[in-house]
């Protein structure tokens, strides 16, 4: 809202969804307040139209509607003429757990980081979404904004820093090196206390930004620590866990070995709310903890000769 | 500028385009040069050394495997050099068989994917009734294209916010891809669905530049509907050979196919 008081160039663009959410803003707004109806591949297009014609335009829906239902107009109109559109979804995983699989986003993220000229962001609270929203719309170019759905915890109590594509440190220092994207934070945060006060000692970051990523970050810990992890509520191909292991793969250096946690194989399709599909997929603090402990059995003996440090 | 010579040009170049570049599409270039000579020799406002001049009138090819027809009437039109045309589809050249706009000055919009360039000039024309600008969008869509679901999500868009200053134009030349639009998905009754969704229509020969002229060259009212321009065309128009025919949809003119070709085109100007 304060963006748009600001700059008229802002537009909001929904694809009829955001009842009661958009409504002040459509009320504050009227001339940069567009519904366009139940028609997305429309939206994106009119959204490219606008921006070319100098707006800073969000569209605006839920789960896999504002993306996949519109991937080709993302990908020919909105990227490749670099227009400055931001695509904000609303309910990323398992948000809209017993709607079923229509309404789980669980590959958005793989499949916007293909593509060129896309930053993708997938804040992981309330903090992190009104901080990455505004570099969003402070730098040109398309953006994709994964959000939760509203109502998750605020897990940063401090003011936090940080700058276009850096992870935020919540605990710098640790054996196991813990990697979150999104509003699985929270349990990322839950299972790190676990860990430690199992005796096993975890760095946590959270990564706002897929794209462009944290290679710096990445590379130091994959260096100084015994096992990284990623978590997302996301399949672990393509997203945080298929984008570490791709930075972790080019890396030359001697680096700890990786455990992607996220969705595995096969649709979503068990019914339940966001926590209990989060705990039947493995992303609930203890199975976090289970899986790091299982990983750390194995490897541990090995730990000195691959040359990681204690 | 004279439309007739141009459209001769833009034939003459497309044929030869098409057969440097052994790409295809030379059916649907020629069955829209007239519209393309008709909008750039006459109708659209431009400053070609300015091509991105805030009160221009907008074009997208939304068809954008006819690239090549856009390329040779900005060529000829003077926005960049008309001896870059035989690079189409070159190595290393800017010319791609599908509309780009990178590195080519006049051109609005990359098509290729077809159903994307309606929604796109319905954003631009929107953009431009908010902020009051008296450009208008002009956007030439094929029929085979029509079957795409996403330009009736703009069609419905533009009709319900009365985009005046939106012109579609169709080239109806009654042959997709594979075969006759009739026997693929038809559009009949056309102009009704047009009309029926909120359109104002008009049906021309989409060869006859005073019939084009007279409906393109429109300046509406604000606050009255979008307009649809169904341009009833040949395929392959100008080459006794093309006309009608699904083969050069795909067939690149090549040897005596290609001399036979230029033939039917002769411009002793351009020759």
């Amino acid at each position: 809202m304060d963006i748009a008081r600001q700059d008229k160039r802002v537009m909001l663009l929904t694809g009829d969804l955001g009842f009661k959410v958009l409504t002040p803003f459509a009320a504050t707004f009227p001339d940069q307040f567009l519904n366009v109806g139940v028609a997305e591949q429309n939206m994106t297009g009119v959204a490219t139209g606008l921006a070319l014609e100098g707006k800073i335009v969000f569209t605006y829906s839920i789960g896999n509607f504002p993306t996949l239902r519109c991937l080709e107009q993302i990908r020919n109109d909105v990227c490749y003429h670099n227009a400055n559109v931001k695509i904000v979804c609303i309910g990323g995983g398992f948000c809209y757990g017993p709607l079923g699989i229509s309404h789980h986003a669980t590959e958005d993220l793989a499949i916007m980081r293909v593509l060129p000229q896309m930053q993708v962001m997938a804040p992981g609270d309330l903090t992190e979404t009104r901080l990455v929203t505004r570099m969003a719309y402070e730098t040109h170019g398309p953006c994709y904004l994964r959000l939760g759905r509203g109502g998750e915890p605020d897990i940063h109590l401090k003011p936090i820093h940080f700058s276009w594509g850096q992870g935020i440190p919540l605990f710098p220092q640790g054996d196991v090196a813990l990697l979150s994207t999104g509003g699985i934070l929270i349990n990322a945060v839950r299972a790190r206390e676990m860990l430690e006060n199992q005796g096993i000692s975890a760095s946590l970051h959270s990564l706002p930004f897929l794209q462009p990523l944290d290679m710096g970050l990445l590379e130091e810990l994959a260096r100084t620590s015994r096992l990284v992890v990623t978590i997302e509520e996301h399949s672990i191909i393509g997203g945080l866990g298929g984008a570490v292991a791709e930075v972790l793969a080019e890396f030359l250096g001697p680096k700890a070995p990786l455990v992607r946690l996220g969705l595995r194989e096969g649709f979503s399709c068990e019914v339940g709310d966001q926590e209990y599909l989060r705990e039947i997929y493995g992303l609930s603090p203890g199975a976090i903890v289970r899986r790091v402990k299982e990983v750390l059995s194995i490897i541990q003996p090995e730990a000195k000769n691959n040359g990681v440090s204690d | 500028m004279d439309t007739r010579q141009l459209a001769l040009k833009i034939r003459r170049h497309a044929i030869l385009m098409t057969n440097r570049g052994r790409s295809s599409h030379i059916g649907s270039i020629l069955s829209m040069a007239d519209i393309m000579a008709v909008l750039y020799g006459q109708v659209l406002r431009k400053r070609p050394d300015n091509p991105n001049w805030p009160e221009r009138d907008r074009f997208i090819l939304s068809k954008g495997h006819a690239g090549a027809g856009v390329y040779a009437a900005l060529a000829e039109t003077g926005y960049f050099p008309v001896d870059w045309l035989p690079r189409h589809c070159a190595q290393g050249s800017k010319l791609c068989g599908h509309v780009s706009h990178i590195g080519i000055p006049g051109v609005e919009l990359s098509t290729g994917s077809l159903g994307h360039g309606l929604s796109v000039g319905a954003g631009m024309a929107y953009a431009g009734k908010l902020d009051k600008k008296d450009y208008r969008v002009f956007v030439l869509l094929g029929d085979g294209e029509c079957d795409e679901g996403s330009n009736w999500e703009a069609i419905l868009f533009a009709a319900h916010h009365r985009l005046a200053n939106l012109i579609a134009i169709v080239d109806y030349n009654k042959i997709q891809s594979l075969g006759p639009v009739a026997e693929t998905l038809e559009l009949e009754p056309f102009a009704d669905k047009w009309l029926s969704f909120g359109w104002r229509v008009r049906e021309v020969d989409g060869h006859d530049h005073d019939q084009l002229a007279a409906s393109l060259d429109i300046r509406s009212e604000i606050g009255s509907s979008p307009f649809c321009v169904i341009a009833h065309t040949i395929k392959g128009k100008g080459v006794s050979f093309m006309e009608n025919t699904v083969l050069w949809h795909y067939r690149s003119p090549q040897a005596e196919e290609f001399e036979a070709a230029l033939r039917e085109v002769e411009d002793p100007i351009i020759a």
